[in-house]
């Protein structure tokens, strides 16, 4: 690939986009690190396979902010949810270092709480409330407390009524306002959401995405985000980190347009569908001459 | 006649306002027969009845005692060797020894997946030993058992808990390895011990997998005992069900031997009608894990 070949994509007016391919432009500006939540550095994440290595990522570097709604974008086997499990500390990289507020990850914490997009994350042996309390155990609040909160959360994503429901008496998208309570209430630095309303039908999803965006006004937590969908990363975010796939790397890491009209937003959308879509191409063509 | 219909020349509509249906009409109440056959516990012992009557029937054809006495004279010796104490006690003394060895079985099994569900080397060696000593029939160890532990109680513990450890761990542990990997992950990210991860997350989701252990090692266990009880027979004077079967087989009480086979198979029924259908309805059915029967 030839870094000419960005220039060819039309793009709106400020956002620079760093070419990928070659080592040298890995070099990024150092930003402020008193900002920086979560920082991965020349993140690579292999998976062993029964015969052979394969490569989820490869050297990957981003910076989530202080209040960030972090997205990472691309399509499948682009390695994002790798790296989003990498931060959650279940996959350890093979090469490279993520740290949080400095100090590097080591295994699961419930600083970093994480939301699936399966609906079967919730225990089904607890009920929505005891759900909500059980990962509080990580944290020295009295149990009243702990209610207390778990109440409020639970109200928060809508759920008052079905604070004793079982899991499997919800519907889907109740399940996933379910978990994204659990994970909130306990005040992780991050959230670390894994495509949380993937599953859910247009509608749901919608409606969850429009809350989810309330529940940061109103909260300012940060959030680390996984989509594949382009339309989703632009309605959720405030920063996307766009992935090539196979293995993933950076392709460009873009401010959303914070308060654009419809076409600029559409513009956006447009210009990083044509990026994804010529890192596709491009692997064909490479496909084709192997 | 187009395959494809001309929509224009079809009327469109949007309802002036949803009548919704008034309560009655969605919820219909059940017919009275229809209730009677949803209960379980009817319709089983409907069949039962049946069955006990063709057996009664076919008893009075066969009109010998010796080879298959009527279900009313069984019932009846089964009463009168309850109401003289005979039966009571000799059930008493298996059920005891059932309850200790089977409680202990379980413990080791327990122990055992816990080791295998943590470390590496617990893994290997449950599989192993699963793999070694499930098929092994426990009533074949009894020889050795006589020799180790005596003739008594010991050798009988013995037997049993070998055969209650293996069923429930091989179950137990097949529940522990299905357990999906984001229920894992949700609860790895819970800050938790290694055994509170297994208490509290992966027990309580292989619960489907651990009940029908305890199910089939409880059936292994009383099959066990009962056996080793119909060996025992000719030496031991205080045995069990087993022993009384064995002694009142010498003495040509048919109707005894079947009462004593009777009560085996209330007491089987019993446990896996009260108690395992009730821990199943407390929490694995309560959970939507299993569908209710």
């Amino acid at each position: 690939m030839k870094a000419s070949t960005i220039v060819g994509v039309a793009k709106p007016m400020g956002i620079v986009a760093r070419n990928t391919v070659t080592e040298t432009t890995l070099e990024r500006p150092r930003q402020n690190s008193s900002e920086v939540l979560v920082r991965a550095e020349n993140v690579t994440l292999q998976y062993a396979a029964r015969a052979s290595v394969v490569t989820a990522t490869w050297r990957v570097n981003f910076d989530v902010h202080y209040g960030d709604r972090y997205i990472l974008l691309g399509q499948s086997g682009c390695g994002k949810s790798s790296l989003l499990k990498a931060i959650g500390g279940f996959i350890r990289p093979s090469e490279g270092c993520i740290s949080i507020r400095g100090a590097p990850i080591n295994g699961p914490s419930p600083e970093r709480m994480m939301v699936f997009q399966e609906f079967d994350q919730l225990f089904p042996w607890k009920t929505v409330l005891e759900n909500v309390i059980f990962p509080m155990r990580a944290r020295s609040w009295t149990r009243k407390d702990r209610i207390e909160r778990a109440r409020s959360f639970i109200d928060k994503v809508g759920l008052t009524k079905f604070a004793n429901a079982y899991p499997h008496t919800l519907s889907g998208g109740m399940k996933q306002r379910a978990a994204i309570a659990r994970a909130m209430a306990i005040e992780p630095d991050i959230l670390l959401m894994d495509e949380p309303v993937a599953a859910l039908d247009a509608l749901t999803r919608a409606r969850l995405q429009d809350e989810l965006l309330r529940l940061w006004e109103e909260l300012r937590f940060t959030m680390l985000f996984v989509t594949h969908s382009i339309d989703e990363a632009v309605r959720v975010g405030s920063r996307i980190l766009v992935l090539s796939p196979h293995p993933g790397q950076v392709r460009a890491e873009l401010n959303c347009p914070a308060s654009g009209g419809q076409s600029e937003v559409k513009d956006f959308e447009q210009w990083i569908t044509s990026m994804l879509h010529e890192t596709n191409s491009e692997q064909v063509a490479e496909g084709n001459a192997v | 006649m187009t395959l494809v219909s001309d929509n224009s020349k079809r009327h469109q509509y949007i309802a002036a306002n949803v009548v919704k249906p008034t309560s009655a009409r969605i919820v219909v109440p059940r017919s009275a027969w229809s209730k009677i056959f949803n209960n379980a516990l009817i319709r089983r012992t409907v069949l039962m009845l049946i069955i006990g009557l063709i057996w009664e029937g076919y008893a009075i054809i066969v009109a010998n005692d010796l080879v298959l006495p009527k279900l009313s004279s069984v019932l009846a010796a089964m009463w009168h060797s309850s109401i003289n104490g005979v039966l009571i006690i000799r059930t008493w003394h298996s059920l005891q020894t059932l309850v200790v060895g089977y409680a202990i079985g379980i413990g080791i099994g327990h122990v055992i997946t816990t080791l295998a569900i943590t470390t590496r080397v617990g893994s290997d060696l449950l599989v192993m030993l699963t793999a070694m000593f499930n098929p092994l029939p426990a009533i074949a160890l009894l020889p050795l058992a006589m020799l180790w532990f005596g003739i008594g109680q010991g050798s009988i513990l013995f037997v049993l808990v070998h055969s209650a450890i293996w069923p429930f761990a091989l179950n137990t542990h097949a529940g522990y390895l299905a357990v999906s990997d984001t229920l894992r992950m949700a609860g790895r990210n819970c800050a938790l011990t290694p055994f509170n991860f297994v208490a509290q997350i992966l027990m309580p989701a292989a619960m489907p997998s651990i009940i029908s252990g305890l199910k089939i090692s409880w059936a292994f266990g009383w099959r066990t005992l009962i056996a080793a009880e119909l060996v025992f027979g000719a030496t031991s004077s205080g045995g069990g069900i087993g022993w009384f079967i064995f002694e009142r087989r010498n003495d040509l009480k048919l109707p005894d031997v079947f009462a004593g086979l009777l009560l085996i198979v209330i007491i089987g029924v019993l446990v896996e009608g009260v108690v395992f259908r009730l821990l199943e309805y407390r929490t694995v059915q309560r959970w939507g894990m299993m569908r209710s029967v």
